[in-house]
């Protein structure tokens, strides 16, 4: 394929998935160890009240207001279940049910109740994302790529995304030995003076701003998959925190790139005329690597446990 | 007009639909109880999200056959074949796998929905044009549903409800104590699953109702609403259903009185509002019980710092215990104890030193054990018991000249 077709087309949304898959994957690999792969889930649903509350607010769909509304909906899930689980004594799994079925029921209604139809938003797009859609129009090559005018072209949830890459990297190296420590033995941590309860919000707020971010670009369903597919495929293939992270971030990479080829391309290649939805494919992608780990994986079973014939 | 939908007077199709939310309500808090029980409540999240998936083929195979595509028998049917293929690809990954539950439940939610999205763009792409709303199963539909729909909703209930009849001792013993349940020679594996079936059924049926993402609301909020009110699993179970029928019911009839009120996420409301009225008001485990007992507890822990003080004849400066003391007819405004003021704090002094006594004597190590600084020796000792101890005290001796 042509620079001149490929540049407008397929970067842009070859590398928002990218940033995206990997942006959820690093927070993600804590998230599964820490027993709270979940969250991501959580999150993902109560971005659909943030987002009509914050169209609400303020009558356009603009980027800003609806992150800001977006994050503001996780940070008010995360307290409400911490709350619920404190004051009901509920088990956290039944606490976070409650809160992120609710939020989004909320959501669905005030999605019905308002006057939203003339412009795009609904479930089905927030559900699915429509990576498909951010083309950059005014590219007409590779040269593109070092073209100023072109390049304000771009859409802008390239840099935003880009940017809260940067951002998780910078606290996934910052907070690196403490994240470690807390993650596999809290106690001990606590002990050398880590501030382990502020530092696990500080992960989930993380977690909640690369979801809202990736959201924006890619839909609900990714950021899901994301969070949780590409880090447990890693768990399974080594015993070391350093090894995992690099292979999660293989495995996420691999399964953007496949997923958007194969939802691209796929159809095509078996006779069909249109491509299916880019967002679907990418966790499907991620399902399959995680089910080769699982079967063939070199660490996929419990340390101690009996091999099994 | 809502008395009138509660009245179920808005006609057949908003009858119809109170009917089918009520009894979907049931069935899902009777069987989401023992899920909850079981401290596996998000594996309902797991279950409805892999129905996506079948829904979508069962159309695609449908109109491939020729047929219409919407046959709502043929789409649950489709439904119940992935989501059981992916309920046991989550047993199979939390047993063979390193991977916790948790992790387990996102992958399979995550995949098998990614995999009905791309199903889903496929069938918009048919050529059939048929797109039977297959949208309307991610947060249900309730209006044009038929009788037949109706009927389906009722049967899948009622069997669930027979087999939870047939099944809830087993389940209940493998929630609370899945290891002495194995020990009995119960199948805990095949009863998990059999638990995980039934939870299955209720989703699938409760597709067309409130849809994929909300049903699981319908089997975790009664559940977790009923177990504030009670310690007793039967009634937790009978609570539950009480509460997802009420929600269903109510929740159908305020949807019905007014437009743009979509039946799922008023349903999912109404049971949140009994949720929040239950962790606040619910007796023993509610949040108002746990503040008026701090209180109460503060109160006395009060009281009876000021009657030792009293005693002793030291200054109280504390405006919380001088209030309680003087409103207890203790103490005269000015401080000064009165009559029974002193009467009471020669009481608490002296019971203070018969705990001390007690503490200090490994024969009452028992009782010494239920020793707070508040307890009434009365309740803890016999009068023999307090007569010896008040022998080893002693009374009231004279100085030696």
């Amino acid at each position: 394929m042509s620079g001149a077709e490929f540049v407008p087309l397929s970067l842009t949304p070859l590398l928002i998935g990218i940033f995206a898959a990997v942006a959820c994957a690093l927070p993600g690999n804590f998230l599964v160890l820490r027993r709270q792969a979940l969250i991501g889930d959580a999150i993902s649903h109560v971005v659909l009240p943030g987002i009509v509350v914050a169209f609400l607010a303020t009558g356009v769909i603009a980027a800003g207001p609806m992150m800001l509304g977006a994050g503001g909906a996780a940070v008010v899930a995360v307290i409400l279940i911490e709350a619920i689980r404190r004051l009901g004594r509920i088990e956290p799994g039944a606490a976070m049910g409650v809160v992120f079925t609710s939020m989004f029921a909320v959501g669905v209604l005030l999605l019905e109740q308002s006057d939203t139809s003339s412009v795009h938003l609904d479930v089905e797009h927030a559900l699915f994302g429509n990576l498909e859609s951010l083309i950059w129009l005014d590219a007409t090559g590779w040269a593109s790529l070092l073209d100023p005018d072109a390049l304000r072209g771009v859409p802008v949830e390239l840099p935003r995304i880009a940017v809260t890459l940067v951002g998780v990297i910078l606290f996934t190296v910052i907070f690196w030995r403490p994240l470690k420590l807390s993650t596999f033995d809290e106690g001990f941590a606590r002990t050398l003076g880590v501030r382990t309860n502020v530092l696990g919000m500080a992960l989930v707020i993380v977690a909640a701003i690369s979801a809202v971010a990736a959201f924006d670009a890619v839909g609900s369903i990714i950021v899901i998959a994301m969070f949780i597919c590409p880090p447990a495929a890693a768990r399974l293939m080594t015993n070391r925190l350093e090894h995992q992270i690099g292979w999660s971030v293989v495995f996420a990479v691999a399964s953007a790139v496949l997923g958007y080829v194969l939802a691209g391309y796929g159809p095509l290649w078996l006779g069909a005329r249109d491509a299916v939805s880019a967002a679907g494919m990418i966790a499907t992608v991620s399902g399959i690597i995680l089910a080769i780990t699982a079967v063939a994986g070199p660490c996929r079973t419990r340390s101690g446990a009996p091999v099994q014939d | 007009m809502i008395v009138d939908a509660l009245l179920l007077q808005l006609g057949y199709n908003a009858t119809l639909v109170a009917l089918g939310a009520t009894l979907l309500g049931i069935s899902a808090g009777v069987t989401g109880t023992f899920l909850f029980l079981r401290k596996r409540a998000l594996v309902s999240d797991a279950i409805s999200h892999a129905t996506l998936p079948g829904v979508c083929l069962a159309f695609i195979i449908m109109v491939g056959m020729g047929g219409d595509g919407r046959n709502l028998i043929g789409l649950l049917a489709g439904s119940a074949v992935s989501a059981s293929v992916g309920l046991l690809c989550l047993s199979w990954l939390t047993r063979h796998t390193r991977l916790a539950e948790d992790a387990a439940i996102g992958v399979i939610l995550s995949v098998f929905f990614g995999l009905g999205i791309v199903l889903l763009t496929v069938i918009q792409t048919m050529s059939s044009g048929r797109q039977a709303g297959l949208e309307g199963f991610l947060l249900g539909s309730t209006a044009g549903m038929l009788w037949a729909d109706a009927m389906v909703v009722a049967v899948g209930g009622a069997v669930v409800l027979a087999l939870i009849l047939l099944l809830r001792r087993p389940m209940t013993l493998v929630a609370f104590d899945p290891e002495y349940a194995a020990a009995r020679g119960l199948p805990v594996d095949r009863i998990d699953l059999a638990m995980m079936g039934l939870v299955m059924a209720v989703t699938v049926v409760g597709l067309k109702i409130v849809g994929l993402i909300l049903i699981v609301a319908l089997l975790i909020i009664p559940p977790v609403t009923a177990r504030f009110w009670t310690e007793r699993s039967d009634r937790v179970v009978l609570l539950a259903g009480l509460i997802g029928g009420f929600s269903g019911y109510v929740g159908a009839g305020l949807s019905a009185s007014a437009p743009n009120l979509p039946t799922g996420p008023i349903i999912v409301l109404v049971g949140f509002t009994c949720f929040v009225i239950s962790l606040l008001l619910a007796p023993n485990r509610g949040v108002l019980a746990a503040v008026l007992g701090h209180l109460r507890f503060q109160r006395r822990v009060h009281l009876r710092q000021g009657l030792l003080a009293l005693a002793q004849s030291q200054p109280i400066y504390e405006n919380l215990t001088l209030r309680l003391l003087r409103r207890a007819d203790l103490v005269r405004a000015d401080g000064v104890a009165t009559e029974t003021g002193r009467a009471r704090a020669a009481k608490a002094l002296r019971d203070e030193k018969r705990w001390e006594v007690v503490r200090a004597d490994q024969a009452h190590e028992a009782a010494a054990a239920l020793y707070d600084g508040l307890r009434d020796i009365e309740t803890v000792l016999t009068r023999d018991q307090i007569v010896d101890i008040d022998a080893r005290i002693g009374g009231p001796q004279g100085v030696g000249a």
